[in-house]
């Protein structure tokens, strides 16, 4: 089970989060102007980083609230975890 | 029988005959370059010699044969699937289950031993309902069941209404089978060696080597390998093998997790679903409980099994089974799934003139190991996608064609 800290309530159980996909993918501002392969990787391409990743996670079970994390996709090692919107404090991987 | 068992016993060499002919050293190339010795991959192969008269094959796998997914999964087969599409293809590889053991020489223990998919919701019950009709129309045997039927059924099974999640109803698929998943790998491999294909084990693909929009050869560890096409059937490492033909797919990886217990008197006939409670259950001709559910919640390139899995599923079997709650588990594992948005495969022809996939069969691609490789084959052999496999094309995600089959396929595989 995961330790996640989460940036307003402090380290909980994995259990009370739920995963909510990779981070920092923004909504195109004008999807009229995209084409369809453009548009289809939007919705269905990801990283798949192996090693270092964003994620969205939400502590459902909590204070609800959404942020990042920064996770090793192989060792499930957290590095970081931070609000939406602030920068991600660690450098490196995909 | 016991003459040849006395002939055997006096011999000084065992076994007598190996199993697979010895590995050949790899040639510097060849025609087909299967990536992937699972299953699937091994399938293909067999297909291409067997269908096609294509021999000038080498299977490329960088651990031992069906040592993946192949040798992880729950063996579950069915084609009671909720697209017509799905439900079509998954058929045609019931049917060539029926004779495989056959074919290929070898007891699979295919069985059909019936599979129920339990509702404990009314959103269940109107899918059960749809699945059957869906099933029925395309010569599936299924059928929406209620509680009598189901008390006839499956008799162990608690009906009981002061439960968390008291069952409703069921879909039956009477068909529903497993086979003994590793045989099938030896299998496919014994009769694709046998005609000719060179199995190469403990050689990983590193690198793809493309000229002008076609593939030329692979890079592994043995060193270059020269080759006319290329097909992946990697499950697990689909995104990454996918990457070095500069191809992206819309797969990413997530762990699921499975186990066993100790093996019991036999008292369970049919295959039990839950979607609800995300877990399923069969009895192995060996006696063991094979347990399981649907994936990990998060993305991971690794096969921990953890303890939370184990808690939820547990807990959720004994609310369907409490005669089992003083059975002990005796071996957890995971696998590193390929999963797709849409809960379906992609197969087929890709961008890349001679390079064919065979990806994203996440939690449910057991039971298409046979067709999928002989459609594969017949894709790889023509160069053309097979109607059959139309609708699983990679273009599927551009065109916004999804097929939509997780309502049958996120707990059940
Ligand atoms: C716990 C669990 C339960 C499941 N239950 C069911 C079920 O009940 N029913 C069902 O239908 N399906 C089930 N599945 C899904 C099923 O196991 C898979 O979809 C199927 O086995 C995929 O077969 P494959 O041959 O494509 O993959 P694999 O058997 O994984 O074979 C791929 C092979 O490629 C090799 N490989 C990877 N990368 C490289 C490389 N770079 N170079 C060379 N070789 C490489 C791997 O070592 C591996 O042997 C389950 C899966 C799991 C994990
Ligand atoms: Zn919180």
């Amino acid at each position: 089970m995961l330790l996640i800290h989460c940036p307003w309530c402090g380290p909980r159980d994995e259990i009370e989060f739920k995963y909510g996909g990779e981070a920092h993918i923004t909504r195109p501002t004008e999807p009229d102007a995209l084409s369809d392969t453009e548009w289809a990787d939007y919705l269905f391409m990801r990283t798949n980083a192996k090693g270092l990743h964003r994620e969205r996670w939400v502590h459902s079970a909590g204070c609800r609230r959404w942020f990042n994390v920064a996770r090793d996709t192989v060792t499930n090692e957290i590095f970081a975890s931070y609000k939406m919107g602030e920068k991600p404090p660690v450098e490196g991987g995909s | 029988m016991p003459l040849t068992l006395l002939k055997y016993g006096l011999r000084c060499s065992y076994p007598s005959r190996p199993f697979l002919p010895d590995e050949r050293e790899a040639k510097s190339t060849y025609d087909v370059v299967v990536i992937g010795g699972g299953g699937h991959g091994l399938a293909i192969a067999y297909y291409l010699a067997q269908d096609h008269g294509i021999r000038d094959v080498a299977v490329i796998e960088r651990g031992y044969l069906g040592g993946g997914n192949t040798a992880r999964n729950t063996a579950i087969i069915r084609a009671n699937y909720l697209t017509p599409e799905g439900v079509a293809f998954y058929r045609e590889s019931m049917e060539l289950w029926r004779d495989l053991s056959n074919v290929l020489d070898i007891n699979l223990m295919y069985s059909e031993r019936g599979h129920l998919t339990l509702a404990h919701t009314d959103a269940a019950i109107r899918t059960m309902r749809w699945r059957a009709e869906v099933n029925k129309h395309l010569g599936v045997e299924s059928e929406f069941v209620g509680l009598d039927d189901l008390a006839t059924l499956c008799p162990e099974l608690n009906l009981s209404r002061s439960v968390r999640f008291p069952i409703l109803a069921a879909l039956y698929h009477p068909t529903g089978a497993t086979a003994r998943h590793d045989a099938v790998a030896w299998g496919y491999a014994r009769a694709a060696a046998n005609r000719g294909v060179h199995i190469l084990q403990e050689t990983e693909v590193t690198g793809i080597v493309r000229e002008g929009g076609r593939v030329i050869a692979v890079e592994t560890n043995r060193g270059r390998i020269g080759c006319g096409r290329a097909v992946q059937a990697v499950a697990g490492t689909s995104v990454q093998v996918g990457a070095m033909a500069g191809l992206r797919l819309p797969i990413q990886p997530y762990p699921l997790q499975a186990c066993v217990s100790v093996p019991v008197k036999p008292v369970l006939d049919p295959i039990v679903v839950s979607g609800s409670l995300h877990v399923y259950i069969w009895q192995s001709q060996r006696g063991e409980l094979v347990m399981g559910g649907a994936t990990d919640p998060y993305p991971l390139h690794g096969t921990r099994a953890t303890l939370d899995f184990k808690e939820s599923l547990t807990m959720h079997i004994l609310e369907l089974f409490p005669f089992l709650a003083e059975a002990r588990l005796m071996r957890q594992w995971a696998g590193v799934t390929d999963m797709t948005a849409d809960f379906a495969p992609i197969m087929g022809l890709t961008p890349l003139a001679n390079y064919f996939v065979d990806a994203g069969w996440g939690t449910w691609g057991f039971k298409a190991t046979p067709v999928a490789g002989k459609r594969m084959a017949e894709c790889i052999a023509t160069g053309r996608q097979p109607d059959i496999l139309k609708p699983f094309h990679l273009e599927r995600f551009r065109d916004f064609r999804l097929l939509g089959e997780k309502g049958a396929a996120s707990v059940g595989h």
